[in-house]
């Protein structure tokens, strides 16, 4: 049994639901108890690290705290959540200045000893590939799928702690085990524009042009995300992009925990595809999946 | 009583403008047993040292301390200006003010001043129970060793041969020849690489003076400079040399599949029983028993079976011999950085991207592919190459700051064979900078850009990925400010150059000191440049710092100068600095027998006085270092070392914690 603090986090409770809905029920098919930890608080991406020190520190610092205090390793199903956690618990660990004027700003000190795990990462190694194998019910053959990282689930390496952080496998090891097939593609780890999706339009829509369109030329029928930002710009642009360029694309993007679920015999209701802008019920049925 | 003089220096402003000389002098007077002190301007100038001999005789001065620089700059001069005085070198001593004191303390002049003063008292504490010493003389071993058999190790051994002593090459591969014997051609001429090298193969091979010890190894260093005891290990080739004709049926019957070639940078196999080139010299095989079927399953022995001359033998041990020295030239050469630590460019994941020594051996035309270059996913002639300088060079983040030096200029001769052979191809380069600093080096570049039509992208990769059969090369050109994406076929890595694997521990075994990358650190960064601060150990070539071959062979001739001037003299002056053992008060428990490093110590049984045969230690002169380590153990107070007795090193002690 794996007991976890779940740090939700702000999207997985809007544009993001249905990566919360399917996380919990996955989590509890497997057998990996989610604690929500009590009184989160906004992890500070973005708006708190490009403004202010102290606050990206001071904001994670909370849930951190909690961690240490009850002992239980904490996991972010966001990766700008992940990574705000991951480098806060790790700019305090060494930097002993930062740490003491986030103690006073947060009222209580931490002193280093939680442990931050990104959800993808639960279920390859703290879950493990083989009890996940166990535990499929309908492998998902003949689907093949385009593992993709984005930006923050590997970077900065020493918060990260990956071995390979241009090419990384443990994602695509995942839906591998779940009975699909894997793409080789180039663009795993390159940027989707996240938060740039409100202020600079133009920029997202390039990046993530670029990503869906290698994927599909590498002969991908789904892109795998761990991330809400990922998918929102993946999912919600991607018809403006078919738009602007002419070309369909037709790339339905589903996340780790759906592929799980669908592995594990959900349906498309539980999984709550209809909250997607690319249905992936129509790819789904025809590889005999749904 | 002591009649001690005390010379204070100005080093110019170097000394003067922090400390307070004037004062550090007046205090000099008011010291027990300081008779005279004055300060000058350039005590190490003739006036300055004419000034030391005058003070000595006029003031009947029978020692004297010179408050300078560090003894390492100007001891000898000191001590040689005591010696013209008329009293022994060894009265002389140094306090180094500059380079321990105001060089650093430039802040606090005051401090700097009272640190100057304690330091000068230190030394007048130490000379004041100096006492005469006279020079030892050690015999000088007129045969040198040279560790490695590139084109360094091989100029420095002709050098030393042609003047006329006898040289040894160690080398641990089957061949003499190192990483130039790899190269295609050379910068900025295009003349090919072995067509220049294998002359001076042949030449080191046939000198009499010159004995070459392939697949060997330097495994322990005892001795000195004139007299190193080295112990060298031939590893067993299984094949004896006396029989084998070097006809070539055993490599060409041998049926292992398992190795690939190490000269051929591991692109092609190569087999167990195997010389690593054609013009290998010595021209006889090697079996590398981790390959070989035989020694892998006890089954096999074609080699055996088809050798003419029954030369293979199975059976070979290594052999260890000890050897007489007097000088050794330390001649390994480099490794080049390792390409893995990208994980960007895919080095290891895709065929296509090859290191800069690989594509050496793919447009040689004595390489695997007989200088066809091709792809090694699919053997198809590429179209379009990518090179990428500064893999390893100038890059911070993975731990190499320094420049390669030689990546620039083989980069540009890379794409002028590959223009050569392949007019049709399309070649782009991506760099930082281009360094071309050498005679006709900048002008060769030139000629790559505008007559061979080489595309120069100023700028670097951040990644390579593949699509179908196809390298995307991602990169910055920062000369237009734009992204740039290339279609390449093939993608060749200009890695930096760094010191072989081994160096270090080579370096361990001779004391030599090395850098933190592993470069052997040379005695003086301009003014020592093939010397180390081991006397009799000189360095050639890219183990002491990235360099071209001009260089290398420039460097090596100067260190075979160095040991040929070590070995025009009979006797070699050796510091009489050494361990002296008082019979009377040594109890002979062996203790300094049991710690010296050197074996400089002996036990013998002597009648230490009339009747009184004891059982006492006895060091040997010509082997003590002068290390101080049986001074430290001697639990009865017997050793003590000359030059720097306990009484002496305790009066320092107490001088400055007074």
């Amino acid at each position: 049994m794996v007991k976890l603090g779940y740090f939700p986090g702000c999207s997985l409770s809007s544009t993001a639901k249905e990566y919360d809905i399917s996380t919990r029920i996955v989590c509890e098919d497997l057998g990996i108890e989610l604690v929500e930890i009590p009184h989160w608080v906004c992890c500070g991406a973005t708006s708190a690290h490009i403004t202010s020190d102290i606050a990206a520190n001071a904001l994670p610092a909370k849930t951190l705290i909690w961690a240490e205090k009850n002992n239980i390793p904490i996991t972010s199903p966001c990766s700008a959540c992940f990574s705000r956690l991951a480098i806060a618990h790790h700019t305090m660990a060494t930097d002993e200045e930062m740490r003491k004027d986030v103690g006073e700003v947060v009222g209580e000190e931490y002193h280093g000893g939680a442990k931050v795990l990104h959800l993808a990462r639960v279920f390859y190694e703290t879950y493990g590939l083989e009890a996940l194998k166990a535990k499929v019910k309908k492998p998902l053959k003949g689907l093949k799928v385009a593992s993709y990282y984005g930006c923050l689930m590997t970077r900065p390496p020493e918060v990260c702690d990956f071995d390979r952080i241009e090419n990384p496998m443990f994602m695509d090891k995942t839906v591998q085990a779940l009975g699909a097939e894997t793409v080789k593609w180039g663009y795993k780890t390159e940027c989707c524009g996240a938060a740039f999706s409100l202020t600079k339009k133009e920029a997202v829509l390039k990046l993530t042009g670029d990503i869906l369109s290698d994927a599909k030329e590498c002969g991908a029928d789904v892109i795998v995300v761990a991330c809400p930002l990922c998918h929102a710009n993946l999912d919600s642009r991607q018809r403006e992009i078919e738009r602007k360029s002419g070309k369909k694309i037709g790339l339905p993007i589903i996340y780790i925990s759906q592929m799980i679920g669908l592995a594990l015999g959900y349906n498309a209701l539980d999984m709550a595809f209809k909250k997607h802008f690319v249905d992936p019920v129509k790819v789904l049925k025809e590889k005999g999946i749904l | 009583m002591a009649r001690i003089g005390v010379f204070v220096c100005h080093c110019g402003t170097n000394i003067a403008g922090v400390v307070d000389v004037k004062r550090v002098a007046e205090y000099a007077l008011t010291l027990p047993g300081v008779k005279y002190a004055i300060d000058y301007k350039y005590m190490c100038s003739d006036p300055g040292q004419n000034a030391i001999i005058e003070a000595v005789k006029e003031h009947k001065l029978d020692r004297i301390v010179v408050t300078a620089c560090s003894p390492r700059m100007h001891e000898g001069t000191f001590r040689k200006a005591a010696e013209r005085s008329g009293i022994n070198q060894y009265m002389s001593e140094m306090a180094n003010v500059r380079e321990h004191d105001s060089w650093v303390h430039s802040d606090d002049k005051e401090a700097a001043t009272l640190k100057a003063m304690k330091l000068m008292e230190m030394s007048v504490a130490k000379v004041r129970r100096s006492e005469a010493l006279s020079k030892m003389y050690a015999t000088v071993e007129k045969r040198a060793l040279v560790i490695g058999g590139g084109i360094a190790g091989i100029q420095a051994a002709l050098d030393i041969a042609e003047a006329g002593h006898k040289v040894v090459i160690v080398e641990k591969d089957p061949s003499i020849g190192g990483r130039m014997a790899q190269l295609d051609k050379t910068f900025p001429t295009l003349d090919c690489s072995a067509c220049i090298l294998t002359p001076k193969m042949v030449a080191a091979s046939q000198h009499p003076n010159i004995e070459l010890r392939v697949y060997s190894e330097v495994v322990e260093v005892n001795g000195y400079v004139g007299n190193f005891d080295i112990k060298i290990k031939k590893k067993a080739s299984s094949v004896d040399n006396k029989k084998c004709i070097s006809c070539g049926v055993c490599t060409l019957k041998c049926p292992s599949k398992r190795a690939q070639s190490e000269f051929d940078e591991k692109i092609a196999p190569r087999k167990a029983i195997y010389t690593p080139f054609p013009q290998a010299v010595p021209n006889k095989p090697v079996i590398d028993r981790e390959a070989c079927t035989f020694f892998l399953t006890g089954k096999c022995r074609i080699c055996e079976k088809v050798c003419p001359t029954q030369a293979i033998d199975f059976n070979q041990q290594d052999e260890v011999v000890t050897e007489k020295f007097g000088a050794v030239v330390l001649a390994t050469g480099f490794d080049i950085f390792d390409s893995n630590v990208y994980g960007e460019y895919g080095y290891g994941e895709y065929k296509d991207v090859v290191t800069s020594l690989q594509f050496e051996r793919l447009i040689n035309s004595s390489g695997p592919t007989e200088g066809h270059v091709v792809r090694l996913s699919d053997k198809k002639e590429p179209k379009n190459l990518v090179w990428i300088q500064c893999v390893g060079s100038r890059d911070e983040s993975k731990g190499r700051p320094y420049c390669s030096r030689v990546c620039c200029m083989y980069t540009a001769k890379q794409a002028m064979l590959m223009k050569e052979h392949y007019p049709e191809v399309n070649c782009y380069v991506f760099y930082i900078d281009i360094r071309a600093a050498g005679k006709n080096y900048e002008e060769f570049v030139q000629k790559a850009q505008n007559e061979y039509g080489v595309i120069y992208l100023r700028g670097r990769v951040s990644k390579i990925y593949e699509k179908k059969d196809k390298l995307i090369v991602r990169g910055a050109d920062t000369l237009s400010g734009s992204q740039v994406e290339i279609v390449a076929d093939m993608v060749v890595l200009a890695n930096g150059l760094e010191p072989r694997k081994d160096a270090k521990s080579l370096a361990q075994l001779f004391h030599v000191s090395y850098d933190q990358y592993g470069f052997f650190t040379e005695l003086h960064p301009k003014l020592g440049p093939v010397e180390t601060a081991i006397a009799g150990v000189f360095v050639a070539g890219a183990c002491q710092a990235c360099k071209d071959i001009p260089d290398t062979v420039a460097q090596a001739g100067a260190a075979a100068s160095k040991v040929l001037g070590l070995f025009s003299k009979e006797k070699m002056e050796v510091e009489p600095l050494i361990a002296k053992v008082d019979p009377l008060v040594c109890s002979g428990c062996e203790t300094c027998y049991n710690v010296c490093p050197y074996s400089a110590i002996e036990m013998e049984d002597r009648e230490v006085s009339r009747g009184n045969l004891k059982h006492v230690a006895k060091v040997l002169d010509s082997v003590c270092k002068g290390c101080g380590a049986c001074v430290g153990a001697c639990y009865s107070k017997a050793v003590d070392l000359k030059g720097f007795s306990e009484r002496q090193v305790y009066d320092q002690i107490e001088t400055v914690t007074q």
